[in-house]
């Protein structure tokens, strides 16, 4: 049996994350702050695959790649960090209760917003040029810089302060470790929408004729099934999540720009090339490399850390061209 | 051939509506040619003369890019850090060997070759798969270029970029002509000075740079890139290596446009990450070359002209604009200078639209096919 059998037996690609971390451990040292590092690893990359779910989706379904998705999560942060802003009262309040409606109401406001946005975007900006690469590419960019210039318009060119909600604060001490409160709930909520993800797309029968679209979208409509349809969902949910992932982020980061959208763009593009596109399981384990490896590197070589996640895209480009996962080639 | 004319008076009047817009186009470009030639005379103070050394560095640019996007249907977002390559090269030698034309030679030289082989790397790795996914490469690249440079500040000055003087030649003290006293001559109230020499340097390899281009354009080699972006697999079953190709003219695209910044780098006498290597440049190279008419190659000239002339005097009327409703909500702050890319961007949305070939392609091919 040769090494790459037994890479392949105990789960393939999908060990690259643990391996990752067990290879980081020797080179850090202390176990108490690589276990704070993999855990803002984790939680930064379950943050990302928030983002970058929605876009690898809609491009598997329609072959539609948005380049105005960042909007989307720099709208997400804005609203949160306003809607937190504006209920400041049960931010700050000593009960559990209030401050979980906050961010409740921050984050549902996001994706709601997330959601008619979506819908617009999709009908006005993205359904004239259907299998047009070129246009697409071309008027989402345009798409975007629209948002962006709104978004300076409303909110300012200055950042903004982001309230966290007060039982998100501080740390959970377990021995001499000390993990934010608000990773690990970053980590629970990620968690929570793969799985909800994967079970709507591999036991339901929306799910089922998503993942037939994005297999041989031909096929489904010559069955009788209106993907365009079911496009507008995806890409109305892809919006959602990314709002979403903009809002958690808002409430990671503390302090917004309006530079936001633009940056984490660049590691959601990263993430959807590395993972594959078309696939939500390929899209999670690029997230969580490229938390885990950002980091890391951030830790240990603190110039590089933009740096790594280019290199880690480049290397896995020569080993697997269509990225760990694919779910379409294209 | 008078004879089918008269038989089909809609083909004669389109036939009259084409010539029309080409002698549109082809005036406007001359027009602008005339005054980017005698720029110096015509417009003598010194902001007139940033702006028309920056249209003539910017055509060069945008028409490498236009090779790109326009005649081969390659989309790509690393553009500037091209651009950037060639600027920090000639700047970084300039800064450590002296001002003097050996330092722009070498270190001109050596960014143009690191461009070029980088765009080997990207072109080999990725220009297999679909436009759209070397797009996000391309993005990803040049963003982390960015960051780089800002960073490795020992190298490149970060944030703040470097600063060093240009040749001798250039320098405003110098005296090109002289009169019979020994002052600087003056031909129509100029004084020809290092200044003079300086835009001509720019206009000059600028000229010849465009030229090359328009040659590469319209040879054999123009042909088959055409080829490829209007059918990639045909023209792979003809025989074409389409990847070969793509690469290819990505590094001639990658070169030129490295060329362009050290061009930039010695007018400006400054590089950092905000002159060459930013975003905002990469979109409004992309909203030139779009709004001019991609695959024209004049389309980028008028482009690059009229966004550029934009910047300038779409602020002054947005300015007049905030300043009458200053009372509304809202509406002062979407009106505001600072914001007239949010009113290029939707003209930019409605263009790709409506006229997705753009000004020139447009005004040449009108009446439709």
């Amino acid at each position: 049996m040769t090494a790459s059998d037994v890479f392949n037996r105990f789960g393939g690609v999908n060990l690259l994350p643990v391996i990752l971390m067990i290879l980081a451990l020797p080179l850090i040292g202390s176990v108490s702050s690589w276990v704070t590092l993999t855990v803002a690893g984790l939680a930064m990359g379950m943050m990302i695959f928030l983002m970058a779910s929605g876009l690898s989706l809609v491009f598997g379904l329609m072959d539609v790649l948005n380049f105005g998705h960042s909007a989307f999560i720099s709208f997400g942060a804005f609203i949160a960090a306003s809607v937190l802003a504006a209920l400041a009262a049960w931010v700050s309040a000593d009960s559990v209760i209030l401050n979980a409606l906050a961010l409740f109401a921050a984050i549902a406001a996001a994706s709601l917003f997330g959601l008619l946005a979506g819908w617009f975007f999709e009908r006005v900006i993205v359904q004239p040029v259907y299998r047009d690469h070129l246009r697409q590419i071309l008027i989402t960019i345009g798409a975007l810089i629209v948002a962006e210039q709104l978004i300076l318009a409303i909110w300012g060119g200055a950042p903004i302060a982001v309230a966290r909600p007060s039982f998100l604060e501080g740390s959970v001490i377990i021995g001499d470790v000390a993990i934010e409160t608000y990773r690990i709930f970053a980590c629970l909520l990620g968690l929570a929408v793969f799985v909800a993800l994967s079970l709507v797309l591999n036991r339901t029968r929306i799910g089922l004729l998503i993942r037939a679209g994005v297999e041989n979208r031909e096929m489904v409509e010559a069955l009788g099934f209106r993907i365009d349809r079911i496009f507008v969902g995806v890409f109305m949910a892809g919006s959602a999540l990314a709002a979403m992932g903009g809002a958690m982020w808002a409430g990671y980061q503390g302090l917004i720009s309006g530079a936001l959208g633009g940056e984490m763009m660049i590691l959601v593009f990263i993430v959807v090339i590395i993972g594959g596109l078309g696939s939500i399981e390929g899209s999670l384990l690029g997230a969580l490399l490229v938390g885990l490896l950002g980091n890391y590197v951030a830790f240990l070589f603190p110039k590089l850390s933009l740096a790594s996640n280019m290199l880690l895209m480049m290397a896995v480009l020569l080993w697997r061209p269509w990225g760990l996962r694919p779910a379409v080639k294209l | 051939m008078t004879a089918t004319t008269q038989a089909n008076p809609a083909a004669a009047s389109h036939v009259r509506a084409v010539r029309t817009g080409r002698i549109i186009v082809w005036s406007a470009a001359a027009i602008i040619a005339f005054c980017l030639m005698f720029a110096p005379f015509l417009f003598p103070d010194v902001r007139a003369q940033q702006v028309a050394a920056r249209i003539c560095v910017f055509i060069v640019l945008a028409a490498s890019y236009d090779l790109l996007i326009g005649y081969t249907g390659i989309v790509s977002f690393a553009h500037t850090m091209f651009f950037g390559f060639g600027a920090y090269g000639a700047a970084m030698a300039l800064k450590s060997m002296g001002a003097g034309f050996d330092a722009i030679f070498l270190g001109g030289a050596a960014g143009v070759a690191l461009a070029a082989l980088l765009a080997v790397a990207i072109g080999v790795l990725s220009l297999r798969v679909k436009a759209i996914f070397f797009a996000m490469v391309t993005l990803a690249a040049a963003s982390v270029m960015m960051v780089l440079a800002s960073q490795l500040s020992d190298f490149t000055g970060g944030e703040d970029g470097i600063v060093y003087s240009a040749p001798k030649l250039f320098s405003p003290a110098t005296k090109l002509l002289t009169d019979d006293n020994g002052k600087v001559l003056k031909i129509l109230g100029v004084s020809m000075n290092g200044k003079v020499a300086a835009y001509y340097f720019v206009f000059l390899s600028c000229l010849l740079l465009f030229y090359a281009l328009v040659r590469i354009v319209r040879s054999p080699l123009g042909t088959v890139l055409e080829a490829i972006r209007e059918n990639e697999l045909r023209a792979e079953a003809i025989g074409y290596r389409v990847v070969a190709y793509r690469t290819a003219v990505f590094v001639i695209a990658a070169i030129i446009a490295a060329i362009a910044g050290v061009i930039w780098a010695v007018w400006l006498k400054y590089t950092g990450p905000e002159s060459t290597l930013s975003f905002a440049i990469m979109i409004d190279i992309l909203l030139m070359v779009v709004i001019g008419g991609m695959g024209t190659m004049v389309g980028a000239v008028l482009g690059v002209v009229i966004m550029t002339l934009a910047q300038f005097y779409l602020k002054d009327v947005m300015a007049a604009a905030a300043e009458a409703t200053s009372g509304l909500p809202l509406v002062p702050h979407l009106v505001d200078p600072d914001r007239w890319l949010l009113w290029l961007g939707i003209l930019f949305i409605l263009l790709v639209y409506f006229f997705p070939a753009g000004i020139a392609g447009t005004l040449m091919k009108k009446g439709g096919h």
